[in-house]
Order: structure tokens, then C-alpha cells, then sequence
């Protein structure tokens, strides 16, 4: 086997070394009836050749987004990577690291983790942010679960804006851990401004949160200065979720909007799609909350001699030191998924990111005028980042779907795949990034309009 | 930079002769004698921060320009002001990231010996087929029947997880080991609420029984699903009694949580008398598996009286620990549980392969994360897998347990290998792991940290320090199967000279290491003391004044 190095003259001479007459002396203490005899049914070692043949067969039977046009979002993006990325985050020194346990010896993860929450905190216009979470559904119910820690209280407010499979992870938390989460309808026509009017007419002294997104799940964008004026007023905090970051470099930032933690998915930048992971968590609050947050930190000081280094800190708050009084069960972070998304970042700067950004939405916008020409066809959203909804009248968006990928064309994310119960099976949710060319464009136009027809 | 270089020409750069009898602190001495201009050290080059080096206005990709539209739909919520990002170009980012890389330490380089985390090599194929396009470039929510082949290797490398434990299913989501557990304990609190529900049990079960040698995590996940934790404490031959068990069950325990091989590197010998117990008392065994590596293919947790077991992906399967992470944690549930698993898992019928992603109409108790979970380092764990196959992956538990024991065999008589005098009579072996305490530095004056740090000077990373916490200074050597005998014998002959240095009180060597490494000891303290997260502009000196 070619990852063992051991021959069995190695072996010989090491069981004797120890004083034992076999291996199974080793595992004496394994009870007699359970110790496995025969194996398992399943097939002996296999050359390098014969596992990337099986892989390559698997990879084959899928529509990869590179050879498909390709328009879904829906928390997950598509955006061009550069190589520089994916060769940097192969070097063994990152690659083959663990936690920097030890500073002195880890200064190239520890530097690229203050890089990256300095770029984090930026993006959202936050005064701290952590070294990630595991992603962005699971740093937003970590968060809601932060607020209630630092409110005392137990009941969050979530809008129907937030990603249906976020709003899953916050009632899955909240059902074991005896929180009350209220949840808003999720249809297009009732977020935004009526949505925020109604959250403000609810908030009470109960209330530990409210959680919204921008760009929502449906693409709308909304203000939140106003419903973060509301919710302070009653002594609550307000989480604001970002799923698409790109949006960042073109719209307002939470933190700007008065938010008291933002936390979202970094995947489209540096990651790619991974079929839903790995992806990297992204998560900030303010200085006066540090000592709530959950997930590892990384902070600045100095060595033996006076220069300047970096070290894992505030680990007080981590299970390994507070055991059952942690804030946070979490042990490791986004690791290498960190890396990817601080070495695109310092790929982009503030320029690049702006200019992907802009090219995101421009192509957006282009799009959602062509496709509002349609016969039956309506763009439900009015303010948009890269993401838009339309409906498509007398159709079902599943069926419209599968027969377009049936043409290499990934149309979109029909609604009902995340919310199946609700009037939403004509709505079809569609994302523009940096990578769609004019031809993907003509291409979804063209089937559209037969398959409306 | 380092200050006191700057502005000094190196004008004693001429080479001289190679002085043999050089030690090591006379090296450190010459070191500082010849200072360098830029304060670099030949391949030891400084790297400032990212904001230190780039600028607002660089960027390292060019990118098509936008479209031309009529109106921007921002909806007035236009970024005017400054994000404050820096760029490089695309050879500045080359070279600023391959500089960080060299300061760090990683298992390609050398030997990793830290307890509990199974650093073992991470096979390239794995990184190859990982990067296929019709695994790496699927959207998660793409129509199933354009992503079958990965449905597929999700199903596959499910099947061999229940296989290699003997469970009766696995719930594929969770992104990490921590998660896993997490997932683990929601199953046993589905199922013991599903028995109030049915009128099975009327009384709460609230606690939850927990080992002193338990890793952290543990304690921290039971809080979390709204258990309260009842310690056990380990007897004196490193292990659980099951008498403590027994005496501490009722019907108020809804789960024990037990790490075997355990945190101490033994087997919990007395585990199936122990399950029986948990089961008799109408409670649940959570196992945690992080030390799986130790009897993968030797015997199966099913057959232990496991209830549920996460399987860290980046410990036993080799997917890459990314300087902490992503991980990812399976979790196999015994029969008991299976029905309980969080969504989406995978289902077949005959040909046709899909991810059940709702709950309705099951009995599964919700969701974990959005999407499928990990699949980046399912792809690469069923790549190790097949690589190694039964045989294989036989021969690596093997090999593992093998190279703890040759350690510990070695280093016993000048270290002092835990609960060795309390098993006098019985020798037990380790597992994958060999726990020594910090007796043999007695009054030397030297701690398990020291010891550590004088590891690095060696060209070592250290073992895991002061974990676990029931016995003293804690020193866990876990060497994997990927070791070689050479590197053992390497390994095993620079702890002894340590050891015997200590012991003659050499404490010059331990004292402030390490030496040769990029930074001198850090100052945790202060970092905690005056956090400092991230980085900010340095105000002009005018304001700075004031």
C-alpha cells in the first residue's frame, strides 16, 4: 500500500522492540467477540489510476456550471476563481497545517487569519470579525444563538427574506436549545418595506433578534437603518445575513445600516461550488460584544524579542478551556476556505471587487430587461444586487427548469425546491455573476420563449 | 522590519571557515553578530501585512468591463464610501502568500505528532479529483438528475462509513467533528422525545454522562442540545469503571458521551459491559470518534453497543486539515436512531439515486446546514478509502498502533509513559497514542511547554500539550501510520536527548526556545489582554500626537 512505508521487516523488528510476539498483542484489549475476522465485503486496495478512473466516471455523469449556461444562485454563486488562488492554497505548508497551536511555528496561518478579519470586517463595516465559521447557514444560527446569550432572552424574529434552508438551521438550534424563533411569510410581495413595518410592530422586551438578509433570498435589497433604530429601541439586536458577498463591493454595508452582527456566506469568493461545501462562514459584531461571540479568533501581539506576531486569543470563550460554559461548541473554523477567500480578496482589492461587482450587476440588470420583454413573464424584483425572481404565468418553474438543463442550460432556482408549500410554484429565482457571457444570455432567452410559448 | 538593522550596510558578509564544533547557541550568537540589512535570514524572508504591502488602488485580476445599462437598480443603496481593501498584484500575491507559507510548520515537511488530531499524509489524488469539474463546479441546488454521479459518491462513501462501523445508517451534513456531535446528540434527544410523545417515558431525561478525559468539545455540545453534565472521573489505569457508570445511570441520563480509544490512548476495555448498562438504563451511547483511526478494520463501534459515532473526515480519512479546517463529520447512527437523521440524506430506488432534502413525512429531526454538507472532503475521504481499501485501511489502524507502541516502548525509561505503574503487572498496550506525564522533569525547572517549544528547535512539531487533563502536564504523541521507521528512530532519538538534558538540568535549551524558529515565544497574555483583530490604518503622526 503506498501511503504505508512500513516493510514487514519493519514490522518484525518493531513488535519485538516493544516485546510482543504479533500485532494482535496490540489489540489484546479489543473483546474477543467483536474483533473483526474476514474484512468487510468490500474491495481491497486500489492503484492511483484505478481510483481516478472511478472519479472521473462520476464526475462524467454530471452537468458541471462550466459547461452549462448556467444562472442559479440562491446562497451559493458562481464566479471566476484565479488560478493564483487554487495553486497558493495547495502549498503543503498551508495545506498540510493544523490549528496554529503553536504561534512560533505558524505565523503564515496566523497572518493570512488577521488579513482575512480585517477584510471581513470591512466588507460588512463591522469593528471586529472571527476567523470563520463553518459556513454561512450554520455562523447564522450561531449568531442568533449570540444574541440570545448577550440579551438574556429567547425569542428571535426571522424574515421571510432569510435563505429557507438558514432559517431550517436557526428552528433546528432553536427547537433543541428551547428558543423561540417567529418566523414571516416568505413570498416575494410581502418582504421589504410592508415586512419591516410588521417586524417593528412586533418587537417586544421579549425579543433577543431579528434576523434578516440582504440581497434576500428572492434578490431584493432593502435598507435596514430604520428597523435597526427599532430594535435597539427595545434593547434587541439586529443580525443582518449576506449571502452573496460580491454584493458588498456595490451596496451599501450592513454595518453602515446600524447592524449588530453580520454574518454570511463567503463562498463566491476564492471557494467555487463543491456541490454545497466546503464553504466559509463569515461573521463580525462590534467590540462591545467580543466576548459573546463564538469561533476562534485571531489577534496581534508580540514576541520574546518585540516583533510583531499573531496568536489564536480570547480562547477563554472556547470549549477546550470552558468546557459545558463555552460559547460556542465549535472547534475548528473554514481553515484553508479562510485562505482562499483572503488570497482572492488581496487578488481583487477594493478595484477588482468593485469592478466584479458592477459587472455582476450590470449583466443582472441587462438580463432581467430582456427577460421582462417575454410573453408572461413578469420581474417580480425591483431592487436587485446579481439576483432576481420572475414569474412565470401558467407555468411551473420545476418543469421549466428540467427541461432546460436537458439543453445544458442551468436556468435557475425554482422557489418550491426550498419552500414547497406556498403559492410559489411559477416563481423561478436567477443569478447573474461576472462569468455569464452575452451568448449564455441569448441562449436562456431563446429556450425561455419556446418553453413559454 | 527590524529596526535595529535598518539603515546598516552588512559589511561583514565575506564568507569564513566553517567552524565544526559550532553548538548550537554559538550558532545563534554568530546569528546575531551578523545582522542583516533587510533583517531577512537568507530563506527566512519577513513578510508585513497584506496592508503593509498593497494599496487601494493595485488589483491581481482583470476583469471584462460591465455591461452598459441605463440605470443601476441598486435601489439607492449605492457603496459610495471607501470599503478600505488593499490589492496586489498578481506576482506581489504570489510572493507575498508563498513567504507566509514558509512560516509555517506542516506534515509535508516533518513529523507531526499531536495527540488526538491523526496528522497523517494527505494523498495528492484526493486534491485531483476533488478539483474534477462534475464535482467541484455542481451547484448544490442544481435539478438531482444533472448531479447523480455526485449523489452517488455521497451514497458510496456512506455505505463504506456504515460498513467500516457496523451502523445501520449516517447522516452525511455535518461540516465538522464538533457538528457531528452535535448532529449525534439532536438524534438522542429526537428519539427520547418521540418515547414521551408515545407515552413510552413521562419523565425528562436531562443528563448526560460525561468522562473527565473527555475532550472539550463534549461538555460544550451537550449544553448546547439543553443536557446538564454529570463528570465521571477515570480510574487510575486511565480508563472509565464501569461501577462508576452503573451508580451514576438513572432515568434521568439520557446519554453517556465516551471517547474510545479513549483521550489517554487506551481502549475502554470494559466498553460493551459499560454499553449494556447505558441501554439497560433506557439511555443512549454517543461515542466520539475521533480516535477511530485506532481500530478501523479491527473491530466495528456497532458491535460495541455504539448508538452514534461521528467520523472525523480530516483525522481518520486524510482530508486536509487546511490549518484548522474545513473538517467534516459524518455520523453513523445504530437502528435506534437511523430514522431520526437530519436532512438531506440519500435514497435509492433500483437505478435512481436523490437526496431527500424536506422533512416531511419523515421522522428526521430537521436540518444541520444548508445544502449537502461537506462534499469537497467526501470526495477525498472516498478517494483514501478506495485507495486503501479493506485490506488497506486494516493495515493503517495497524500500523498506527503499531508506531505509538514502538514509541512508547523506546522513550518509557527516560519519560514517563501515564498509568504505567498502575497497570504493573499488566502491560497495556497503547492504541495510536502514547500519553506520557511530566514526572520525569521534577524539579528541573522545565515544563511540558518548555519541552514543547525545545521539540520545534528540532525540526518537530510538538505533540499535544496539557491534554488530557486528568493526568500532569500532559505530553500525547500520536505518530500515525504514515511514519517510516526511520523517522521514528529520528523522532524517538532527539526525545531522548531531550529528556536527558532536561534531567541534567540543561535548561538553556528548553528556557526560551524556540531559537531557530520565525518568531521567539509570543505574548498570549498581552493578545488577550489588549485585543488587537484586525488591522488598522496608523493615524498620521500629527494626530498620533495629540
Amino acid at each position: 500500500m503506498r501511503y504505508l512505508p512500513h516493510s514487514p521487516q519493519d514490522r518484525e523488528t518493531m513488535l519485538a522492540a516493544i516485546g510482543v510476539n504479533s500485532i494482535d498483542d496490540l489489540f489484546a484489549e479489543i473483546p474477543q467477540s467483536v474483533r473483526i475476522k474476514d474484512g468487510f465485503g468490500l474491495p481491497n486496495h486500489a492503484t492511483e489510476l484505478e481510483v481516478d478512473r472511478y472519479f472521473r466516471k462520476q464526475s462524467d455523469k454530471n452537468l458541471a456550471a462550466s459547461g452549462a449556461a448556467f444562472f442559479i444562485g440562491g446562497g451559493a454563486y458562481r464566479h471566476h476563481v484565479p488560478a493564483t488562488v487554487d495553486h497558493l492554497i495547495q502549498r503543503s505548508e498551508f495545506l498540510t497545517a493544523y490549528t496554529p497551536y503553536q504561534p512560533e511555528i505558524s505565523q503564515g496561518t496566523l497572518q493570512t487569519l488577521f488579513e482575512f478579519q480585517t477584510q471581513v470586517a470591512q466588507l460588512y463595516d463591522m469593528e471586529i470579525a472571527n476567523a470563520s465559521m463553518y459556513d454561512g447557514s450554520t455562523g447564522t444560527g450561531e449568531a442568533v444563538l449570540m444574541a440570545h446569550r448577550a440579551t438574556k432572552r429567547k425569542k428571535a424574529i426571522v424574515s421571510g427574506g432569510v435563505h429557507p434552508q438558514y432559517i431550517e438551521v436557526i428552528e433546528n438550534l432553536s427547537d433543541f436549545g428551547s428558543k423561540q424563533v417567529v418566523k414571516l411569510p416568505a413570498t416575494p410581495q410581502a418582504l421589504g418595506k410592508a415586512e419591516i413595518e410588521k417586524i417593528i410592530a412586533q418587537l417586544d422586551t421579549e425579543t433577543s433578534c431579528v434576523v434578516v438578509q440582504t440581497p434576500n433570498f428572492f434578490g431584493e435589497l432593502s435598507d435596514f437603518t430604520a428597523l435597526a433604530d427599532a430594535v435597539h429601541a427595545v434593547k434587541a439586536l439586529l443580525i443582518v445575513v449576506v449571502t452573496e458577498i460580491v454584493s458588498l463591493g456595490a451596496v451599501k454595508a450592513p454595518g453602515t445600516m446600524g447592524a449588530d452582527i453580520v454574518v454570511g456566506e463567503g463562498q463566491s469568493i476564492g471557494v467555487g461550488l463543491n456541490f454545497g461545501g466546503p464553504y466559509v462562514g463569515l461573521f463580525a459584531t462590534t467590540k462591545k460584544l467580543l466576548r459573546q461571540m463564538p469561533g476562534r479568533v485571531c489577534g496581534q501581539t508580540v514576541d520574546a524579542d518585540g516583533k510583531r506576531g499573531f496568536v489564536l486569543t480570547m480562547s477563554t470563550r472556547e470549549q477546550h478551556i470552558r468546557r459545558e460554559k463555552a460559547t460556542s461548541n465549535i472547534c475548528t473554523n473554514a481553515g484553508l476556505c479562510t485562505l482562499a477567500f483572503t488570497i482572492h480578496m488581496a487578488l481583487l482589492g477594493e478595484v477588482g471587487l468593485r469592478k466584479m461587482a458592477m459587472s455582476s450587476h450590470n449583466g443582472a440588470v441587462a438580463l432581467a430587461e430582456r427577460l421582462a420583454k417575454i410573453n408572461n413573464i413578469d420581474v417580480l424584483t425591483t431592487s436587485f444586487f446579481n439576483e432576481f425572481t420572475i414569474r412565470l404565468n401558467g407555468h411551473n418553474a420545476n418543469d421549466i427548469v428540467n427541461a432546460l438543463a436537458a439543453q445544458n442550460i442551468l436556468a435557475g432556482l425554482p422557489v418550491s425546491r426550498l419552500l414547497p408549500h406556498g403559492d410559489n410554484d411559477n416563481l423561478l429565482i436567477i443569478a447573474v455573476t461576472e462569468t455569464n457571457t452575452d451568448e449564455d444570455f441569448d441562449l436562456l432567452e431563446t429556450a425561455l420563449k419556446g418553453a413559454m410559448a | 522590519m527590524n529596526e535595529k538593522t535598518t539603515n546598516k550596510m552588512n559589511n561583514v558578509g565575506r564568507p569564513s571557515a566553517p567552524n565544526q564544533a559550532e553548538s548550537a547557541s554559538e550558532q545563534i550568537e554568530s546569528a546575531s553578530k551578523h545582522p542583516t540589512f533587510t533583517g531577512n535570514k537568507a530563506l527566512q524572508i519577513n513578510e508585513p501585512l497584506l496592508y503593509e504591502v498593497g494599496s487601494i488602488g493595485q488589483t491581481g485580476v482583470d476583469i471584462a468591463t460591465p455591461r452598459d445599462i441605463k440605470t443601476n437598480r441598486l435601489g439607492g443603496l449605492d457603496r459610495t464610501t471607501e470599503i478600505g481593501l488593499y490589492g496586489l498584484s498578481e506576482p506581489e500575491t504570489m510572493r507575498h502568500y508563498v513567504r507566509l507559507s514558509q512560516k509555517n510548520f506542516a506534515i509535508d515537511m516533518a513529523m507531526y505528532p499531536l495527540g488526538s488530531c491523526t496528522m497523517k499524509h494527505n494523498p495528492r489524488i484526493n486534491e485531483k479529483i476533488a478539483r474534477l469539474p462534475g464535482l467541484a463546479d455542481v451547484h448544490p441546488l442544481q435539478p438531482q438528475q444533472t448531479v447523480t454521479g455526485a449523489i452517488e459518491v455521497i451514497e458510496t462513501l456512506a455505505e463504506w462509513l456504515m460498513k467500516l462501523t457496523g451502523m445501520a445508517a449516517v447522516a452525511m451534513s455535518p461540516k465538522a467533528g464538533a457538528h457531528g456531535e452535535l448532529c449525534g446528540m439532536m438524534a438522542i434527544e429526537a428519539a427520547l422525545r418521540a418515547r414521551y410523545e408515545q407515552g413510552s417515558e413521562t419523565k425528562k431525561r436531562t443528563k448526560v454522562l460525561i468522562p473527565e478525559s473527555a475532550h472539550g468539545t463534549n461538555p460544550a455540545t451537550a449544553v448546547f442540545v439543553g443536557y446538564q453534565v454529570v463528570t465521571i472521573k477515570t480510574r487510575d489505569d486511565g480508563t472509565v469503571d464501569p461501577k462508576d457508570i452503573k451508580a451514576a445511570l438513572n432515568d434521568e441520563i439520557a446519554a453517556i458521551m465516551l471517547t474510545n480509544p479513549n483521550t489517554c490512548g487506551l481502549f475502554e476495555r470494559d466498553i460493551m459491559e459499560i454499553a449494556d448498562a447505558v441501554h439497560d438504563a433506557g439511555a443512549f451511547f454517543y461515542c466520539d470518534g475521533a480516535n477511530f483511526n485506532a481500530i478501523m478494520g479491527r473491530a466495528k463501534p456497532g458491535d460495541l453497543g455504539v448508538d452514534a459515532m461521528h467520523i472525523n473526515l480530516h483525522k481518520t480519512f486524510s482530508t486536509p486539515h487546511g490549518g484548522g479546517g474545513p473538517g467534516a463529520g459524518p455520523v453513523v447512527l445504530s437502528e435506534a436512531l437511523a430514522k431520526f437523521a437530519p436532512v438531506p440524506f440519500v435514497k435509492r430506488q433500483g437505478d435512481r439515486v436523490t437526496l431527500v432534502e424536506h422533512t416531511e413525512n419523515t421522522a428526521s429531526f430537521g436540518r444541520m446546514t444548508a445544502f449537502h454538507g461537506q462534499m469537497g472532503m467526501n470526495t477525498r475521504a472516498l478517494a483514501y478509502i478506495l485507495s486503501h481499501g479493506q485490506d488497506g485501511i486494516k493495515q493503517a489502524a495497524e500500523d498506527a498502533v503499531l508506531n505509538a507502541n514502538y514509541i512508547k516502548a523506546k522513550l518509557k525509561d527516560v519519560m514517563t509513559p501515564a498509568f504505567e505503574e498502575q497497570s504493573a503487572g499488566f502491560k497495556r498496550p497503547a492504541m495510536h497514542e502514547a500519553l506520557f506525564t511530566d514526572d520525569f522533569l521534577k524539579d528541573t525547572g522545565i515544563t511540558t511547554l518548555d519541552f514543547a517549544k525545545a521539540m520545534i528547535d528540532e525540526g518537530f512539531h510538538p505533540m499535544t500539550m496539557y491534554f488530557p487533563l486528568v493526568v500532569h502536564g500532559a505530553m500525547l504523541i500520536e505518530p500515525t501510520e504514515s511514519e517510516s521507521k526511520a523517522s521514528l528512530d529520528l523522532f524517538i532519538a532527539t526525545m531522548r536527548d531531550l529528556a536527558l538534558s532536561a534531567k541534567n538540568k540543561q535548561t538553556n535549551r528548553f528556557l526560551g526556545a524556540p531559537f531557530h524558529a520565525p518568531m521567539k515565544r509570543l505574548d498570549e497574555t498581552l493578545a488577550a489582554r489588549k485585543p488587537i483583530l484586525k488591522w488598522q490604518k496608523p493615524q498620521p503622526q500629527a494626530e498620533a500626537a495629540e
